[in-house]
């Protein structure tokens, strides 16, 4: 996984709350075993008029020109602000995986659903938690000025607006160090094989039905 | 020790190890896989030199892309092609599977609990956010996602934080004609869909204690749409009862020494919990969802909301959102809301029981001549073949119903089974997202039984009422 220190980029206004998954990449591109490109059909029932499927090209079919990210200001968008209870429903991975290749690096919003969270910080997707009045003030920024730019640093847990203005935000310690690091993650708990094996000699002796004969 | 919930229990017998950040390395005992959620893990694993750590902890079913008209071929190649990458992945890494057509195959939250691989006392995670299904047998079940789903095959463990505590306690007698399905959709309507974020609920209560097995997974299953990860209920006799006997149960002196410790699966009196819910149930109606969130839900005598008398702004529009998309105006009456498909199924409401209630309602009747599809798709191979031997395909098929082979079918759409742009379905799944049940098909989340009044009646109706 990348590093992820610094963020700087174009900020797109989702204004809904509640957003799922199934939004965010719908069931019918979930058929691809692969993990890249998922980004052409991100948010695809919103965004285009047409209904997608996986593997068409996508610059031939008809957009919605309503939809916030198909509109010229939000070109190149970076940063997606968004509602409460961000990524809620279907713990697909996938929902990460479109945005990441979209070219979207943070989602900032006043919650977030638990797995989605999970998700993102497993690919280097950052989930910025604002409280909701912020949240609140950056959505009328965004309206009002095109073109609007949010800095975001884990590092130091701050978001910073065009004109100056800085907001701390919380961010688990380890996951921090894990991100900004680029760790994997499989590779970090295997370090502590000794303790699985360990956890499962004891479970073998007190609890030996938790290791059941498994049907073929 | 300090009185302790279901939940601190079940944790706590899992941890491997504490993390200074306040995380935990907690043990999976339960890793069930389906088709689309694991074929980049097990490319990743495969990418990393890595070996699954334990393959006895898997199980693994195909279920989300599977036809359930004709099983014998799969003519969307893209489909074909998801399906055939778990089988081969199975067979590469040897873990425990059924195929297509094994009657032991079906819905994953069907088939882990049917055969026992589900047990008490488990930690049980699957790519799948209904996973927590499980829990209703006093395990802590989740789903997860797919880097996590590699993580568990590589090291058998997740990196976790613990939830915080809820309780949700049920009481009074539930009315006839209301179920486990009304009573979680009215909790999810009390709540909402984040309610339970960051919480693990447990449903207790008088209510709950007296409930089936399987209508207590229809609660842990919708845990999931409330905002919890997981759902728990506590071990009873009704717990043990239900996996005595299972194909991947314990036996002989090791039943005896399981039960010995399943019987300490409850909250201790006095545990603390952090948010407690009450909810009666002996006031509660035959609940149908209105909108386009599992929250938007009200009862089959009201009428749909109007935004305008919705003082939060945000939700106002979310509101208007909705209703412009599922096609309907405030003050409409839910029993005036014709539907055009009907969808009995799902890991929500797939299993005897379920079928059984449908059958109940559909027997000596015709579905509607206005409802152009009716469907209904057991959980399991298993399930299917008792609901035969009861002769409920026969209810179904008389009524007018098309009775079907096992997957997750009409709930999410990956299959051949859908809604076309603008029909309305009456579904018991969980979800009634935009676009869920096919490309802007409107869903209405219901009990099997109201499902089963509305097919008869061609409209939402009380199924208290169908004469």
């Amino acid at each position: 996984m990348q590093p992820i220190r610094q963020i700087e980029g174009i900020v797109a206004p989702l204004d809904r709350p509640n957003v799922d998954t199934d939004q965010i990449i719908p069931k019918q591109f979930l058929k691809s075993i692969g993990r890249t490109g998922f980004g052409p059909y991100l948010f695809d029932e919103w965004r285009y008029l047409d209904r997608g499927e996986w593997g068409q090209d996508c610059s031939k079919r008809p957009l919605n020109g309503d939809f916030v990210l198909n509109q010229p200001r939000y070109r190149g968008t970076r940063v997606l602000l968004a509602r409460e209870n961000f990524g809620c429903g279907s713990s697909r991975e996938h929902a990460a995986w479109a945005m990441l290749d979209f070219g979207i690096q943070c989602v900032i919003a006043p919650s977030f659903a638990d797995i989605f969270f999970s998700n993102c910080s497993k690919n280097g997707l950052l989930a910025v938690t604002l409280p909701a009045g912020q949240v609140d003030s950056l959505f009328r920024e965004v309206f009002a000025q095109p073109r609007y730019v949010l800095k975001v640093d884990l590092p130091a847990q701050t978001v910073t607006t065009p004109s100056g203005v800085m907001h701390g935000f919380e961010f688990p310690p380890s996951l921090k160090h894990r991100l900004v690091e680029g760790l994997d993650e499989i590779g970090v708990t295997l370090q502590y094989a000794e303790d699985i094996r360990a956890y499962e000699a004891r479970g073998a002796s007190e609890a030996p039905w938790l290791h059941p004969q498994t049907p073929p | 020790m300090a009185a302790r919930t279901l939940y601190d229990k079940l944790w706590d017998a899992h941890v491997v190890r504490h993390f200074d950040d306040g995380s935990s390395l907690i043990y999976i005992d339960r890793h069930l896989v389906h088709e689309v959620t694991s074929p980049q893990a097990f490319e990743g694993l495969r990418l990393a030199g890595r070996r699954p750590w334990r393959k006895d902890a898997n199980l693994a079913v195909f279920d989300h892309n599977v036809p359930t008209d004709d099983q014998s071929r799969i003519d969307d190649p893209i489909s074909r092609q998801q399906l055939e990458t778990l089988e081969q992945n199975v067979v590469a890494w040897q873990i425990p599977n059924f195929r297509i057509r094994d009657p032991r195959n079906g819905i994953v939250h069907v088939v882990g609990p049917e055969q026992g691989a589900s047990l008490p006392g488990m930690t049980i995670v699957c790519g799948d956010s209904h996973t927590s299904t499980n829990g209703a047998l006093g395990a802590l079940a989740f789903g997860i996602g797919t880097s996590e789903v590699e993580h568990v095959l590589a090291t058998q463990t997740l990196v976790l934080r613990k939830a915080r505590n809820m309780l949700i306690d049920v009481h009074g007698a539930l009315p006839p004609g209301v179920t486990a399905k009304d009573i979680i959709l009215a909790i999810i309507g009390r709540i909402g869909t984040a309610g339970g974020t960051g919480y693990t609920i447990e449903y207790a209560g008088e209510t709950v204690r007296a409930m089936s097995v399987e209508e207590r997974m229809t609660m842990c299953n919708m845990a999931i749409e409330a905002g919890a990860r997981a759902g728990l209920v506590a071990v009873d006799e009704k717990t043990i009862g239900y996996v005595h006997g299972r194909p991947s149960s314990p036996r002989g002196p090791m039943w005896e020494k399981a039960v010995e410790a399943w019987r300490d699966l409850h909250s201790d009196t006095g545990a603390r919990f952090d948010a407690v819910v009450e909810i009666d149930a002996g006031s509660l109606k035959p609940q149908v969802t209105w909108g386009t969130s599992p929250e938007m839900v009200i009862a089959v005598d009201a009428c749909v909301p109007d935004p305008a008398a919705e003082a939060d702004p945000v939700r106002a529009d979310g509101m208007r959102r909705a209703m412009e998309y599922m096609g309907l105006a405030p003050g409409t009456p839910i029993t005036a809301i014709a539907i055009d498909k009907v969808f009995i199924g799902s890991c929500t409401n797939s299993r005897l029981s379920d079928l059984r209630a449908a059958a109940a309602v559909v027997r000596g009747r015709m579905v509607a001549s206005s409802v152009k599809q009716a469907l209904v798709v057991p959980g399991s191979g298993l399930v299917k073949q008792q609901a035969e031997a009861e002769g409920l395909d026969r209810v179904f098929r008389d009524a007018g119903f098309e009775w079907r082979e096992p997957g997750c079918s009409m709930c999410l759409g990956m299959n051949p089974d859908r809604l076309s742009p603008g029909e309305r379905c009456a579904s018991t799944s969980n979800r009634n997202f935009e676009g869920r049940q096919g490309p802007r098909g409107r869903t209405h989340l219901v009990s099997p039984a109201m499902a089963a009044a509305a097919a008869i009646a061609g409209h939402f109706t009380d199924v208290r009422e169908l004469s």
